[in-house]
């Protein structure tokens, strides 16, 4: 039973997440913040509850591995290896300029903490199943989980990969899907229907469950229940809401899928991320 | 009669020897494990081989994540799967990241034969060699493939290597190979014109000099097995001393070795040059010799090239 107070604690570090969020697309001037922000609470959990990982030591062989397969969500990630220790906050502002680590869509060789580089949708989960094969082949028992987006899991690449783990038994795999509901052209299932999501991942042999992806309690629990599952991998359908944490983006998800705040933007949802009480989180 | 093997019999053995030699070694294929034969592994190691199923893009990832996990990956198909339906795979999974994976593919060029045209892969050396930190090699024989495969366990990287399905005549059978990633070979000095050729050419090449000869031109015949990095010391020097150039591939004139010789001369030492390959189009099926002639990929077609070539100098 994980405590009121640890909840509180990660609640507060998505938060934060968010703040950093806006503030390095809108230094950058550029980025994706709406799947950004609707994967906060999902990576806080992850980063700041879950991995086994060591920010000192980003190439500890036992580490559990962290695949950011939405690749373009980089910002929500950077967050999280920042607050973590893995570079300096203040290097976030970098975002996308020449020369940074912080490249637009995550690089494994210009920053340690990220194990693979992904920006070309689709890709992330293959490669996350080879991670956990890795771990069976050397009989480690390390922890693999990727996050998709929903708007990804149109590339037939991904179905590939599911098949994939559920051929192989992948138990040391989660994959978590940020089902925000948009993607760039329109609502997912206006482009290309998903439905039934969660039946498909069934219908490929994975154990699926579903939680409110801002739900910090319900994600812990949720990802403890998929950790004991065996013999099969899990996915967890997050609900999310493409923009989450600031009413304007939240409002029209269409138009902050890459497009950075303005500095009126930033200033109007840094006010309403950073007023959040203690008591409110 | 020179021996013939097929250069990826060697490979489905050579893979084996690695394999014993070093636990690192991770072999995956895409349903074709009989025809690439990584089956040869497969029944030694079956623990550490993954047959992927008709799913190549899977495949690529999948062995950038497990070479990202310290594995020594070698992933194979025919070469229009490996090159073509892979090819952001191989770009970003393998390419941008540097991850140490070698694409060793079979069936490349058109003599994959009576499959036809979608199986020809007479294209992939033009979109491999245009991705960073890729290395291209095509070697010409099976002994030249052993030395090949073996430096490949070795070689830390991405690498794109491409074998043939039919079997091949041994060039490198009594000659003495000291095989090195990216050094050329000279397999003739000559004076007249110099014939750079991969693969299978390089037998057609030899055979071509031969017949030059009679003729009293003398042939310098390179291999150039490494198609990305190439050896352009070595072709400026040989293109310096002759004065003329072919190239002859099992590939398309466009974008492969030609169009890599040709990007070197053009820069350094240009000299009149031709390519023989196939002439941007696409096979069809047929036996394999039939092919060659049809498509222009004989020691007649190098002797008409070389003949051509040499009247353009000045």
């Amino acid at each position: 039973m994980t405590s009121q107070e640890k909840i509180h604690e990660i609640t507060a570090i998505a938060n934060k997440l968010r703040q950093h969020i806006i503030a390095m697309t809108c230094a950058a001037a550029s980025g994706h913040p709406g799947g950004s922000l609707s994967a906060a609470d999902i990576v806080a959990v992850i980063y700041f509850y879950l991995l086994r990982h060591k920010p000192a030591d980003p190439g500890w062989v036992d580490r559990d591995r962290f695949v950011m397969s939405k690749g373009h969500a980089a910002p929500v990630l950077y967050a999280a290896l920042a607050e973590a220790g893995y570079f300096p906050i203040d290097y976030l502002k970098t975002l996308r300029r020449i020369g940074s680590s912080l490249q637009g869509h995550v690089d494994m060789l210009s920053l340690p903490g990220i194990e693979m580089s992904t920006g070309s949708l689709g890709q992330g989960l293959s490669a996350a199943n080879g991670m956990a094969l890795a771990a069976r082949l050397d009989k480690k028992n390390y922890h693999v989980y990727c996050l998709l987006g929903d708007g990804e899991c149109q590339e037939g690449q991904v179905w590939e990969a599911a098949m994939t783990s559920a051929h192989h038994h992948l138990d040391n795999l989660t994959a978590i899907v940020d089902r925000n509901q948009y993607q760039i052209d329109g609502k997912v299932n206006d482009i290309k229907n998903l439905e039934p999501f969660a039946d498909k991942w069934r219908a490929f042999g994975w154990q699926v469950f579903s939680c409110n992806g801002h739900d910090v309690k319900a994600l812990i629990e949720t990802l403890e229940k998929a950790a004991k599952i065996k013999n099969k991998p899990s996915v967890i359908i997050a609900d999310t809401v493409k923009g989450k944490g600031v009413s304007f983006m939240e409002e029209r998800p269409l138009d902050y899928h890459g497009k950075a705040p303005s500095k009126e933007e930033e200033q109007a949802a840094l006010a309403q991320l950073c007023q959040l009480k203690d008591f409110e989180i | 009669m020179t021996e013939k093997i097929a250069t990826r019999d060697i490979y489905g053995k050579t893979l084996v020897e690695l394999g014993k030699a070093d636990p690192h070694i991770v072999v995956l294929d895409a349903d074709l494990a009989g025809s690439t034969k990584t089956v040869d592994f497969a029944k030694v190691f079956p623990e550490r081989f993954f047959d992927m199923g008709i799913a190549e893009q899977d495949m690529i990832s999948t062995a950038a994540g497990l070479a990202a996990c310290g594995k020594i990956v070698f992933a194979s198909t025919f070469a229009v799967f490996g090159s073509g339906r892979a090819w952001d795979q191989v770009r970003m999974s393998v390419a941008y990241t540097r991850l140490n994976v070698k694409i060793v593919v079979t069936h490349g060029g058109i003599t994959t034969g009576e499959d036809g045209a979608s199986h020809q892969a007479n294209e992939d050396i033009a979109i491999m060699r245009a991705l960073p930190n890729m290395t291209v090699i095509v070697p010409a024989d099976a002994v030249q493939t052993t030395q090949v495969i073996r430096a490949a366990a070795k070689f830390y990287g991405p690498m794109y290597i491409r074998l043939s399905r039919a079997k091949t005549e041994v060039i490198y059978g009594d000659r003495d190979l000291d095989y090195q990633i990216g050094r050329g070979i000279v397999l003739r000095e000559g004076d007249d014109v110099t014939i750079f050729a991969a693969g299978i050419m390089v037998a057609q090449a030899l055979e071509a000099a031969e017949r030059l000869q009679t003729e009293g031109i003398s042939c310098e015949v390179i291999d150039l097995h490494t198609i990305k990095p190439l050896d352009k010391e070595l072709i400026i020097r040989s293109a310096e001393k002759t004065g003329a150039v072919i190239t002859a591939e099992e590939h398309s004139i466009i974008g492969g070795l030609g169009g890599a010789v040709a990007e070197v001369l053009v820069e350094n030492c240009c000299v009149p040059m031709a390519r023989v390959g196939i002439r941007d189009t696409f096979g069809e099926s047929g036996k394999p010799d039939e092919l060659l002639v049809k498509y222009g990929l004989t020691p007649k077609d190098i002797v008409f090239a070389a003949q051509n070539v040499i009247k353009r100098k000045r």
